[in-house]
């Protein structure tokens, strides 16, 4: 029976479960509702748990070790034979997979028997044809290991499947059994089932734990795994970025830093003094229409999808820089060679980071106690005077904070700098040259037809853990310089 | 010994008096002019979005009656299927060329473009359209049956003005005859520009032909990962939620559980598709570039999103609506479900609505599992296949023609990004009438 197979019968247990726990607890108070101690329904409910989440619990669980142990087994079986061959274990075991599939579907289709795998009747020369007429077309001949190996995981998954399903079936029926038994007129249903919903609630809020842990250590165990083909000391301190598809790649962070924090910088300096000059407008001179009208038309900037920014840099504003800076251009230099440039990546991020550092920092103004500017204007300050040297000095750990965010959300920043930014990986300090990013090389190392299990690729998830760390530190600070500031006024 | 001249007057502002007001003057400019460069900026987007994406839902096409020849088509003369079939799209360019003669012969054209050329102004999809034709109705073999066709690319955009005679001097693709041909053409009605359905419902075609691409099957995509991260995110949002808002009790787990909220909040989305290919592809072997897959990835990123609006709306529920239930004997457990949440359920759908928003425009994580590259041929034809096709999504295609060399592509990604545009507000402004319908003043 298949996993779906099992899930329907679940399902089934459980309806059937409701309207028996329902309907036995009624007849128990002789149809009259007023002697039962929680609502009929809540008996139903009781019978629905107890059939359904244990034994969907244990057919997860199971399923997940049974992967597990089934690819151990099949490793330690061809371990000599690869290490002897010096063969890819990786493609050795994408190979075995694929005719363990091949076997099972032939069993369902009926050219093979489970008698004939398991006795090992079956011999390569029959075996091609076989799989081939089931759909599965092999790249090269099949070599006898690889065969024995397809055999045990199909004969070990088989029979972990068979027991598993029992297992789910069995346990579904007696935690039927046992709730429609329950359900008498004595029994506290409702409490029962209160304390089961609020366990699967409280699973739902672990969700977000269970998502960074598998954010770490999804990131992490390939990090690893690339520090063991490549030396950490170059990909920390190296100063080469040159990923070659022979050996000798130089596969260093740092020029890649320098790319992603000058395009960062480019947007801070431009979304940092036109928001926050609009948010200082907004909170303290605008009228009620204008910051009405104005307010929500700047976080429309926030609200677009960053690949249109991405698509805006790449064929509007960059050809419009080349016009003035490029070759041939209204200002005669040469200075700009291609449309994507550190200057086109970073504006446009900037354009997307004004309503965050805009609203942000329009919170923390308004958040200024009115005490303070009334004290200011009392000493005969005008009102920019009572800004810059009031409110401002008052609003700046919340204002650094709002900075330190929009610098998290630029440095994370993926779609803009995929198409704005270029990919050339070096220590240049002008800004109308092409320079590389780490999200840009995340994206071309993963994307790329490289072999998953080369540096060249893992790289990524090293590169992945670094940028998670950054913004993680960003965030962190900024939350507690925020935090820290609110309660003083508070 | 007293002076009496006064040093400063009230009727006369003194320096230092103009130069704060200079200065004041100043400080309030600064502060008009970054608001002005602000919505200069939406402004000038607005615009480009409009002016580079509208021309890409009108198409070129050419109208052409077409002889399908029995002597091309079906040799033996018995309208076999299996005989007709043989004949590959590769058959049914000579009668393409003959429509051409014939319409130019018709309207009294004389050109001096070879055979080639002038099935060259066709789009290269006009053949497999004749031959699906021709498969459907084996009977119309013989007959004129009136075509419209796709104009090739470049003479599309030379209509558009992407290219203009000069600017195909040396391209092999297009030339200044072919130009001369269309505007002859144009003027008898036989070439138009008109809208094209295809673009917005059709398929993505092969970067030879971006004239037949349309986002349709993308949009498909984009519907089904919508609807997974709709029934999974719900539920699980607004059930962490009431977990943390209404039972959960202040100890060192919950608040460990709060601040990994925060911060997934925070996450680059790049390094949620990174976890989506090492843990969903990699580890649990789910297909690659399928919506399952992306629904599942833009999940996770949506959560926290929900979660925090939705605790925000059940925190907006005053206390007394629990005091009262609980009064009347209600347990805690039905206090929640049956007063607390259907009074929060406004503000949890618009929080949803935002978050899905959010997720639909969301490009990055999808590039990691495979979304980006392939090519959105096939429409799904059932929920499961809808699920667990490879298929594309609106901004991954729009990513993908964004990346191809022909400007005509251009052309096309801003037009997706105007659909893409025109969802994004139409749930935006869901969720803004939702809130102002529903929301109640306690």
């Amino acid at each position: 029976m298949s996993t779906y197979g099992v899930l329907g019968l679940l399902f089934l247990f459980a309806i059937f479960g409701f309207f028996f726990g329902r309907i036995r607890a009624l007849s128990s108070a002789d149809g009259d509702i007023r002697k039962l101690h929680s609502l009929p329904q809540y008996y139903g409910l009781n019978a629905v748990f107890l059939a359904f989440f244990p034994p969907l619990l244990v057919l997860i669980l199971w399923t997940f070790a049974q992967s597990v142990f089934v690819d151990e087994k099949i490793k330690k079986q061809l371990n000599p034979w690869v290490l002897a061959e010096q063969a890819n274990m990786n493609l050795v075991i994408s190979e075995v997979d694929r005719i363990s599939d091949g076997l099972k579907v032939s069993v369902e289709l009926g050219s093979l028997t489970y008698k004939q795998i398991n006795s090992k009747t079956i011999d390569l020369v029959g075996i091609e044809g076989i799989l081939e007429s089931s759909g599965v077309f092999l790249k090269d001949i099949v070599q006898l290991p690889i065969l024995d190996a397809a055999r045990t995981k199909f004969y070990l998954e088989t029979l972990g499947n068979s027991i598993r399903n029992w297992l789910v079936i069995i346990g579904s029926i007696l935690g039927l059994v046992w709730a429609v038994v329950q359900a008498k007129l004595s029994f506290r249903a409702r409490p029962r089932v209160e304390k089961m919903i609020l366990l699967l609630l409280g699973a739902a809020a672990t969700l977000a734990i269970f998502t960074s842990v598998g954010i770490v250590l999804s990131m992490l165990f390939e990090a690893i795994r690339f520090f063991g083909m490549h030396p950490w000391s170059d990909f920390f301190f190296g100063s080469t970025w040159a990923p070659s598809f022979s050996a000798g790649s130089e596969l260093s962070i740092l020029p890649l830093l320098w790319g992603t924090l000058y395009i960062s910088f480019v947007a801070l300096l431009v979304a940092v003094p036109i928001g926050l000059y609009a948010a200082i407008y907004l909170s303290e001179y605008a009228s009620r229409s204008v910051r009405a009208f104005a307010k929500p038309l700047l976080e429309v900037l926030a609200g677009i999808p960053t690949i249109v920014y991405g698509l805006f840099a790449l064929t509007t504003f960059g050809p419009f820089l080349r016009k003035f800076f490029g070759d041939g251009g209204f200002l005669g230099v040469e200075w700009m060679s291609d449309s994507r440039s550190v200057v086109t990546a970073g504006v446009v991020m900037g354009m997307m980071l004004i309503p965050f550092v805009s609203s942000l920092s329009d919170d923390i103004i308004n958040a200024v106690p009115q005490s303070l500017r009334d004290g200011s204007y009392g000493l005969g300050a005008t009102q920019s005077e009572t800004v810059r040297s009031v409110i401002l000095p008052a609003a700046l750990p919340g204002i650094i904070g709002a900075i330190l965010l929009a610098a998290s959300r630029a440095i994370g920043e993926t779609m803009i700098v995929v198409l704005g930014a270029g990919a050339v990986a070096k220590f240049a300090g002008n800004p109308l040259e092409a320079l590389t990013t780490i999200t840009t090389r995340i994206v071309s190392q993963l994307t790329g037809d490289l072999e998953f299990d080369s540096a060249e690729t893992l790289v990524a998830f090293a590169l992945g853990l670094t940028l998670f760390t950054i913004t993680l530190g960003l965030n962190v600070l900024a939350l507690y310089i925020v935090r820290r500031y609110r309660e003083q006024y508070e | 010994m007293t002076d009496t001249t006064p040093t400063n007057s009230l009727f006369k502002i003194s320096d230092r008096t103009k130069s704060r007001n200079a200065a004041e003057k100043r400080f309030r400019i600064y502060g008009i002019a970054a608001i002005s460069i602000g919505l200069f900026m939406l402004l000038v987007l607005a615009s480009t979005i409009i002016l580079r994406g509208t021309s890409a839902f009108q198409q070129t096409f050419i109208t052409l009656d077409v002889e399908l020849l029995e002597s091309k088509l079906d040799k033996k003369g018995n309208r076999n299927i299996d005989d007709i079939k043989k004949v590959s799209t590769f058959g049914y360019n000579p009668i393409l060329v003959n429509a051409v003669k014939a319409s130019l012969e018709k309207n009294d054209i004389q050109s001096s473009l070879k055979k080639k050329e002038l099935s060259g102004i066709i789009s290269k999809s006009a053949p497999s359209q004749l031959r699906e034709y021709v498969l459907a109705d084996v009977s119309s073999i013989g007959q004129t049956v009136e075509f419209r066709f796709l104009a090739n690319g470049w003479i599309d955009g030379y209509l558009k003005g992407r290219y203009s005679r000069e600017s195909v001097a040396n391209s092999k693709f297009a030339s200044a005859e072919q130009f001369d041909l269309i505007d002859e053409l144009i003027k008898v009605g036989v070439v138009e520009k008109k809208f094209n359905l295809d673009f917005i419902l059709g398929a993505d075609a092969s970067d030879q032909r971006p004239e037949a691409s349309g986002i349709g099957v993308a949009m498909v995509g984009s519907f089904y990962l919508m609807l997974v991260v709709l029934l999974l995110s719900l539920p699980l949002g607004v059930a962490a939620s009431v977990y943390l808002e209404e039972f959960a009790k202040k100890n060192l787990f919950t608040d460990l559980i709060e601040i990994t909220i925060s911060n997934l909040a925070a996450v680059p989305s790049i390094v949620f598709g990174i976890l989506g290919l090492a843990v969903f592809i990699n580890y649990v072997n789910l297909p690659q570039s399928t919506p399952i897959v992306g629904g599942l990835v833009l999940t996770l990123m949506t959560l926290p999103t929900i979660i925090i609006s939705t605790r925000a709306s059940l925190k907006s529920v005053p206390p007394s609506i629990r005091d009262a239930a609980l009064g009347v004997g209600a347990s805690k457990m039905q206090t929640v479900f049956h007063h607390v949440l259907p009074l929060a359920a406004p503000g949890i759908f618009t929080g949803t609505i935002i978050g899905m928003a959010q997720a639909l425009g969301e490009s990055a994580p999808l590039l990691l599992i495979g979304m980006i590259g392939y090519i959105a041929t096939n429409m799904p034809t059932t929920i499961g296949e809808g699920l667990l096709a490879p298929n594309s999504a609106m901004p991954a295609q729009i990513y993908e023609w964004a990346k191809r060399a022909d400007p005509a592509f251009v052309e096309r990604a801003w037009g997706g990004i105007i659909i893409l545009l025109i969802f994004l507000l139409t749930m935006n402004t869901m969720a803004v009438v939702l809130r102002r319908k529903f929301e109640r003043r306690w």
